[in-house]
């Protein structure tokens, strides 16, 4: 029953740094992988035909819905890279189309905190006590990344986006340790919430943005949605599946 | 100015599990039936495109919306209660189907120790086994009373499952549909508790091994093992759900309205009698009041005891005296368990979500506990409920949580790491209990309620021992790295846990110690029926459905006979 993947990872690298070229045009990753040379292979791929059982290629037009400031977005794309990096198994944050999906998120009922109880009075409450901030998602991630900004500044004396990945990573590590200050908020859950959106749009459904050419769930071996395995879940052995987006459903 | 509404015999408030048991009984014996839902209308068409884990596991389409109403919490009695601001430790439902639209359906019958715990425990190891702060006490009615409904609701939901569990208890039939397949997953749990002295068997699911029809006529397909339940609905009406069983049986009586968007806030009374329930259109905010010879609360535990505490509806429980129903034994879930990791890529994303296997010979008093400082434990189970990439990042020891290492570690991983994982018991304590908030309220202006909780030394001693057993068995299994899960401390409503939230509007064979009687009845307003796991005493140590079930038709019954006899069914 297995079917087996028709590109070998070589390859796959190989044309999606192609594909690459052709979709982002002048654009805003452009410029940044210009000035990082480190990121020149960390390009979206996407709508390459062929790599997943022959779905039918579209046209992608990137651009942002929540971000105005083409540095700010800059900023998280590094951030989220170093996250969730580009290595020899496959394309990171920025190769998957991650900032991307973060920006759309922040730009939706996720950035809005639109489910959820934003009513005041706001307290400090323990940790126990979860989420108590007024800010909503999109207010947090525009002051964290501009703190991230600011503290590349004050350490380094340079922007983020040019700095060393070690230094990117000390200021990221100096959030996830709540040693920066915020307003309404504290560092580490801004960090949380950064590295757990980062998650969400490497391994989304492609539908969302994020997960370009599903690339995310072929190194992780997941098979997107499939409608059954009732016919592989005796097997005995791994069974590797390209996957499919549930887009795929809408007839 | 409210709209008063034509009077019907029985009026619902939401439409899931119980709501829809209480409609389906009463409506086949000629009451006409109102359910109020909140929500909205879904059916097995709107779960075609399901197959998403970012929109229904990690953005939790199908629940509460909290902007409109959510619960405070603190850990203890000197904390200021804060809003629970986003989903997290437990996922409320919402809409047609309640919890059991998005439920996994493990569907357990609480084991006999369970109903008669207090009589039970206190025989066997004496009446200070536990300390005085722990209010355990007796449900007010027995596994054997309570069997038939059981049985009732098993044959409902068409459950798979076998017999071969020698420490539940006693069953009058065998389950409706033979169990589920056993993956070379669940062997390797089979081969390793068998050989550790463990008695394995085939968990009881509500996912169907094969197509059925229940008693009602109701169709329910074979699951086909996608891994997509909990979280999500069905989209082959394969996971037993309200919405494909007693919710269609109880319309096609012609008896039965539901009344969508239709928020009740109070219920309402005169003398020792209710009269009906007021609610508030969702859409267009007008208030109607829809009188009722029978109201049957049938919303979540959480609303349940709500609206019986701003109807100011029996007495509030003080943790200061100890006096007081309303509230008190408030539980949760105790979650022991071990993960492993190992060297071959396995089939980790296919599955179903009640689809495993268990032993219990760790749950109830099944062992020995007189050299132990707790009672009760656990079932332990291995599931395969299918891992999905966003939440599944299993990491070894000593992995950073992002970066390249985490990268390469959670990948390698997410095929090769499998956990053995316990429903612990959770017995209730004193100062554990729902009450109202006074400073924070729903958009309809009724308080929030208000829920102080914390794990107790009991909870951490079971925590501790049935961690210990699931790692052996983890050991056993052939795992290269066994990793218990962390001692437990204070209870955080952040992280997920589990939404078997149980108690606040507790069950008991005394007015003065239980909010309704083993018909679920309310002691102080016997047209009022309040069912659903806040009536548990404690909870057990299974998932709450299958006797939420049993419960549920234990109360259609008492509304049927209430309706023919009036008065206190006891």
């Amino acid at each position: 029953m297995a079917e087996k993947k028709n590109v070998s990872r070589r390859d796959f690298l190989k044309t999606s740094g192609i594909a690459a070229g052709a979709l982002v045009g002048g654009g805003i990753i452009g410029g940044v992988i210009g000035a990082n040379t480190r990121q020149d292979t960390a390009a979206p791929s996407g709508g390459e035909a062929g790599q997943n059982g022959g779905a039918e290629t579209i046209e992608t037009v990137r651009g942002l819905q929540f971000f105005k400031n083409q540095q700010e977005f800059a900023v998280l794309q590094q951030a989220t890279e170093r996250i969730f990096p580009e290595d020899d198994l496959g394309p990171g944050a920025i190769g998957l189309g991650v900032p991307f999906f973060i920006d759309h998120q922040l730009a939706g009922s996720y950035g809005e905190n639109s489910r959820e109880y934003m009513q005041p009075p706001f307290e400090v409450g323990e940790t126990t006590q979860g989420y108590q901030s007024r800010l909503k998602r999109n207010e947090l991630f525009r002051q964290g990344l501009q703190k991230m900004q600011q503290e590349a500044q004050s350490r380094f004396e340079a922007n983020f986006v040019d700095l060393e990945g070690e230094q990117m990573d000390e200021i990221l590590t100096a959030f996830q340790d709540n040693e920066v200050d915020m307003q309404g908020a504290n560092a580490r859950f801004f960090f949380r919430l950064l590295r757990q959106a980062t998650l969400n749009g490497a391994y989304a459904d492609p539908i969302y943005g994020g997960n370009q050419n599903m690339d995310a769930w072929r190194m992780k071996g997941f098979p997107g949605h499939r409608p059954s395995y009732i016919n592989e879940i005796e097997s005995e052995d791994f069974v590797e599946m390209d996957p499919h987006s549930v887009g795929d459903m809408l007839t | 100015m409210a709209t008063t509404l034509d009077k019907v015999d029985v009026v619902t408030v939401g439409v899931g599990w119980t709501g829809g048991i209480i409609a389906a009984e009463c409506a086949k014996e000629g009451l006409k039936v109102m359910g109020l839902e909140r929500g909205q209308e879904r059916s097995t068409a709107d779960y075609s495109m399901v197959h998403d884990e970012y929109r229904y596991a990690i953005r939790y389409e199908l629940m509460q919306d909290l902007s409109k109403e959510t619960i405070t919490f603190r850990n203890s009695r000197n904390q200021k209660a804060l809003p629970m601001r986003q989903l997290g430790s437990f996922l409320l439902g919402e809409g047609l189907g309640g919890a059991g639209t998005h439920w996994n359906g493990q569907t357990w019958r609480f084991l006999p120790y369970d109903f008669e715990i207090k009589s039970m425990t206190d025989a066997k190891y004496g009446a200070n086994k536990l300390p005085p702060e722990y209010t355990l006490q007796d449900w007010g009615i027995t596994y054997d009373e309570l069997e038939p409904y059981f049985d009732k609701f098993e044959k409902t939901a068409g459950i798979s499952g076998e017999d071969k569990n020698p420490f539940w208890g006693k069953r009058s039939s065998d389950y409706p549909t033979p169990p589920m397949k056993k993956t070379p997953l669940l062997s390797k749990f089979e081969t390793a508790t068998s050989n550790l002295g463990y008695t394995p068997f085939m968990l009881p699911s509500a996912n169907l091994s094969e197509a059925y029809e229940n008693p009602d006529g109701q169709q329910i397909a074979a699951c086909q093992y996608c891994g997509f339940c909990e979280r999500f609905g069905c989209e082959y009406g394969a996971k037993t759900s309200p919405e494909i069983t007693v919710v269609p049986a109880a319309r096609a009586t012609g008896n039965y309205d539901i009344r969508f968007g239709a928020n009740v806030v109070e219920v309402l009374k005169e003398g020792d009698r209710v009269t009906g329930v007021r609610f508030i259109d969702t859409v267009t905010f007008e208030e109607f009041i829809q009188p009722a010879e029978v109201v049957v609360l049938t919303s979540y535990v959480m609303n349940n005891a709500k609206l019986l505490m701003v109807s100011e509806i029996g007495e509030m429980y003080d943790p200061e005296t100890g006096q007081g129903s309303l509230g008190k034994n408030y539980a949760y879930q105790i979650l022991p368990g071990a993960s492993g990791f190992f060297e071959d890529q396995m089939n980790v994303f296919m599955g179903a979500g009640a689809l495993g296997m268990t032993i219990d010979d760790f749950n109830g008093d099944a062992f020995d506990h007189s050299d132990l400082d707790f009672i009760h434990g656990g079932s332990i189970s291995m599931t395969q409920t299918g891992s999905r990439p966003i939440a599944s990042n299993p990491l070894p020891p000593d992995t950073p949580a992002w970066g390249a290492d985490f990268k390469k570690a959670s990948i390698e991983n997410y095929t090769r790491t499998l956990s053995v994982g316990s429903q612990g018991a959770s017995i209730p304590h004193r100062d554990n209990y729902l009450t109202l908030d006074g400073t924070y309220k729903d958009i309809y202006g009724m308080p929030l309620l208000q829920l102080t909780y914390n794990f107790t030394d009991q909870d951490r001693a079971l925590h501790k021992y049935i961690t210990e057993r699931t790692s052996e068995i983890m050991q056993e299994m052939g795992a290269k790295t066994v990793v218990g899960r962390s001692p437990i401390s204070d209870y955080d409503i952040v992280p997920y846990q589990t939404t078997h939230n149980t108690g606040g509007t507790i069950m008991g064979g005394d007015p003065a110690t239980s909010v309704v009687n083993n018909y679920l009845q309310h002691w102080d307003m016997e047209n009022l029926f309040v069912v659903g796991a806040g009536n548990f005493a404690h909870n057990g140590g299974y998932n709450p459905t299958g006797t939420v079930g049993a419960l549920a038709y234990r109360c259609a019954e008492g509304v049927i006979k209430y309706s023919q006899e009036g008065g206190s069914l006891v």
